[in-house]
């Protein structure tokens, strides 16, 4: 009798360690990944890192500028393409589709979140480089390998493509049919009614989609890093080479420890990454909790 | 009432998320007799019985002021051990929810947490139990297959088979039969006044027939306030209070 | 009015578009790594392990990434469970009424979810440069143990939160304890424990970045935690950049390999989820 109650109090202490080292874990990775920067940013300030161009391992010069900008160009590229055909996709899936074509449709929307980026990034090499080096760069520039922001931006917006549609999807499942019939029984036809009342009551969650959706893009590694061309060259258009941050922790990683200062360098890259996607997150995360609690309330 | 109370309620209130659900209830319940708790839905009835047994704990933003004394011990008692006042207080809940798994392990299910029975005995309590809430012959020869292949009626006998194994005192029934079907309805109904030999029960109910099919006292609850409590005649066919009458009479509801 | 009409059907000439584009880019990968894949899908892939060195051995398959994903995903799977079943429990069990709580708590979760796989592989290089360990099995487990603990906790999560109150209450109400009454839980959700187990391990096994510092790389299968190990994502990344034909082609069977994998997972845990929603009461 009183075994099983002495049970149930020590599996609930162990239970409560388990949960906070794991919920710790995000002030762990953040203190470890900023105690091991200390030594690049002893050597210069944040202000020095974040807008230097130079990048010179050798003598211990570090400039992230170029690859913040690889990330920025990258980023923007995905999103601004995949965020206008999901929003089409989602709208059509939700409002115009056929309930037997919805059911066929959105499993391929989950298998294709289901491929590892590795295999984004093979296809990305077979298919997207030679793309825009044989078929969309001629039309702008002189010659361009294929490997390029562009190429990057590419691969990453079908990346996100699951992403989006099926937040963007479920928040639009969360808007009640009355309203819109309300809207439809005034006349509206179906765009009509997305445009001016769909949209408007999507908005915080298509915000939230498109938040969580930079943030992945952001951190994306090994498909952007197999077709962005890899120069530490601040971009200057689409067909240029990039660096972005995560592909220059991974491409470097096995030089990190014979050069001074080099892996704290990449450590505090790790960082940059960290903060600016925990920010996202929070952001994204807490405007999908309040919607969600609305519905709920 | 002339035997000593088995649950004594005393100055009960309780909030949930800042709404007065219970506003201080007092109230004696009779031992080994079937007490109904009646009144329009949303009135409290459920958080009243929820409150003999502590489950009320789980329900996010919850507060609990008052005495709720079973046997004479307070169960909202920082001290009080949760799980032996559970015990002694069988639930039969609206819909059955039958443990994932077989016949038998469910009637087991109790004896085994509560002690280390040798398996001729607990064989022995499933075949008593089954049969005093008279599924034995119909399950005696799958009692190894899911409960969940059970139809609904045979589920809530067999949770009620399952709450008596541990050997309550009290069941507490919460509209056990608002999701069966009549033949099931009635064989429930008749197993509660078998029951009260052995145990003192309290049934929520919505059904002023079923009240007084098979309770000996009632009481009638409106927002949030005993409004009256007396034997069963005397409330349904006598009611003192102008609401039980307009209840009663079904202008309210 | 006209005017009305047309717009209507433009937008929804170019919902279809858009929609074709975002469905078929699906086919057209899977396409893509099928067709320069399968020509050089061979017995020899799958059973022998690369002859005459990862970059430039012409003979062999990739058996020994073939394993190294097994015992990286599968050892992630199965510390990331014994981690997170504790914590998805607890946070509905025994926290449960508390509810600011375990909306921090599930936040934070999510928000590590997000969190990008090279900051993970980042930070398990710091603990093994911490704890004085090299690039090996072990690495590349902790590594990727951290990285679906959170997707393990969300998915555990959310299976746990279909259980009606009403059967703990049930549990409860017999004089189980807490942990008792999880027990019951867990039983009652085995086929969602399934799906997570699933979905961590087509996580695990696909991602590259987490490993890249972690686990090394070795043309032999690993006979002991402290060796290095191979994945096919990094049998991948390694090899296509091989100058040699039959080495860039060990990365293309790779990559046929790992998408069959990852799909007929995919497939799976979409099938049970649909199953499981279906029982629930």
């Amino acid at each position: 009798m009183q075994l099983r109650l002495i049970k149930d109090k020590i599996i609930s202490k162990l239970m409560l360690v388990f949960t906070l080292a794991s919920v710790s874990l995000v002030i762990i990775i953040g203190v470890g990944l900023y105690y091991r920067s200390l030594p690049v940013l002893n050597n210069s300030s944040w202000g020095q890192l974040l807008s230097s161009s130079v990048w010179k391992p050798m003598k211990g010069l570090f400039g992230f500028y170029p690859f913040i900008m690889g990330t920025l160009w990258v980023t923007a590229i995905s999103i601004i393409i995949a965020l206008p055909l999901c929003l089409l996709t989602s709208f059509y899936l939700s409002e115009y589709a056929h309930t037997r074509v919805k059911r066929i449709l959105i499993p391929f929307v989950n298998l294709l979140s289901g491929i590892p980026p590795v295999i984004f990034g093979v296809w990305g090499v077979l298919f997207i480089v030679p793309l825009v080096q044989n078929h969309i760069a001629p039309h702008f520039v002189e010659y361009s390998t294929g490997y390029s922001v562009l190429a990057g931006g590419l691969v990453l917006a079908v990346m996100i493509f699951p992403l989006i549609v099926s937040i963007v999807n479920e928040v639009l499942n969360t808007i009640p049919q009355e309203l819109k019939d309300a809207s439809l029984a005034l006349g509206a036809t179906k765009w009509e009614t997305i445009k001016k009342v769909t949209i408007r009551k999507a908005l915080p969650g298509i915000v939230a989609a498109t938040v969580l959706a930079i943030s992945r893009a952001f951190g994306e590694t090994i498909a952007v890093l197999m077709v962005c061309g890899n120069n530490a060259i601040v971009p200057h258009s689409v067909f240029d080479t990039g660096y972005p941050l995560p592909a220059l922790i991974a491409n470097n990683y096995g030089e990190m420890m014979s050069i001074p200062l080099y892996d704290s360098a990449l450590m505090f890259a790790a960082l940059l990454l960290f903060i600016i996607i925990l920010l996202f997150n929070v952001i994204s995360r807490i405007i999908l909790n309040r919607l969600e609690r609305n519905l709920a309330g | 009432m002339t035997s000593t109370p088995h649950i004594s309620v005393q100055n009960l209130n309780v909030h949930i998320a800042n709404q007065h659900i219970l506003k201080d209830i007092s109230i004696n319940i009779p031992n080994k007799k079937v007490t109904s708790i009646i009144g329009p839905s949303g009135c409290g009835k459920t958080t009243l019985l929820k409150s003999f047994n502590r489950l009320l704990d789980n329900t996010p933003d919850v507060k609990i002021t008052g005495k709720v004394l079973v046997d004479g011990e307070d169960i909202y008692d920082p001290n009080a051990e949760i799980t032996h006042i559970r015990k002694k207080m069988g639930l039969l809940s609206q819909r059955p929810y039958p443990l994932p798994m077989s016949i038998y392990d469910n009637v087991a299910y109790g004896p085994r947490i509560h002690g280390n029975p040798k398996k001729a005995e607990l064989d022995e309590l499933v075949e008593t139990q089954l049969k005093a809430t008279g599924l034995w012959n119909e399950v005696k020869d799958r009692l190894k297959a899911p409960a969940s292949k059970l139809s609904i009626g045979q589920q809530q006998r067999l949770c009620l088979a399952r709450g008596l194994a541990v050997e309550p005192e009290i069941i507490l029934g919460d509209e056990s039969t608002s999701a069966l079907d009549p033949t099931s309805t009635h064989i429930i109904e008749d197993l509660f006044i078998e029951l009260k030999e052995k145990y003192s029960i309290v049934l929520v109910t919505h059904i002023l027939r079923q009240a007084r099919r098979v309770s000996d006292y009632i009481i009638f609850v409106y927002m949030g306030k005993i409004i009256e409590f007396g034997p069963t005649e005397e409330v349904l066919l006598n009611p003192k209070q102008e609401l039980t009458k307009e209840y009663v009479k079904g202008f309210i509801s | 009015m006209i005017k009305r009409k047309l717009e209507e059907l433009f937008i929804k000439i170019l919902m279809i578009l858009a929609t074709i584009l975002v469905v078929g880019s699906f086919f057209l990968i899977v396409g893509t790594i099928f067709s320069k894949g399968l020509p050089y899908m061979t017995w020899d892939m799958i059973t022998k392990i690369p002859g005459g060195g990862f970059y430039i051995g012409k003979e062999g398959g990739v058996l020994n990434a073939i394993i190294g994903s097994l015992y990286v995903a599968g050892g992630a799977t199965v510390s990331g469970l014994i981690i997170s079943i504790p914590v998805a429990i607890f946070i509905n069990m025994y926290l449960s009424g508390k509810n600011f709580i375990t909306d921090v708590l599930r936040t934070v979760f999510d928000v590590l979810f997000g969190i990008p796989s090279i900051v993970y592989g980042a930070f398990g290089f710091l603990i093994m440069v911490y704890f004085g360990l090299r690039a090996s099995l072990l690495g590349g487990i902790i590594a990727v143990t951290l990285l679906v603990i959170p997707l393990l906790v969300r998915t555990l999560d959310e299976v746990i939160r279909t259980v009606p109150g009403e059967l703990r209450d049930a549990a409860l109400s017999l004089g189980s304890t807490r942990w008792e009454t999880a027990k019951v839980v867990l039983r009652q959700i085995r086929p969602g424990i399934f799906t997570a187990i699933l979905l961590s391990f087509g996580r695990g096994i696909g991602d590259v970045a987490s490993v890249l510092f972690t686990a090394g790389f070795s043309d032999n299968i690993p006979t002991s935690l402290h060796e290095p190990a191979a994945t096919l994502p990094l049998a991948i990344f390694f090899q296509l950049g091989s100058p040699v034909e039959e080495v860039q082609g060990r990365a293309y069977a790779s990559a046929l390999i790992l998408t069959i994998v990852v799909l007929i997972i995919t497939v799976l845990s979409e099938i049970l989820i649909k199953k499981f929603s279906k029982h629930k009461i």
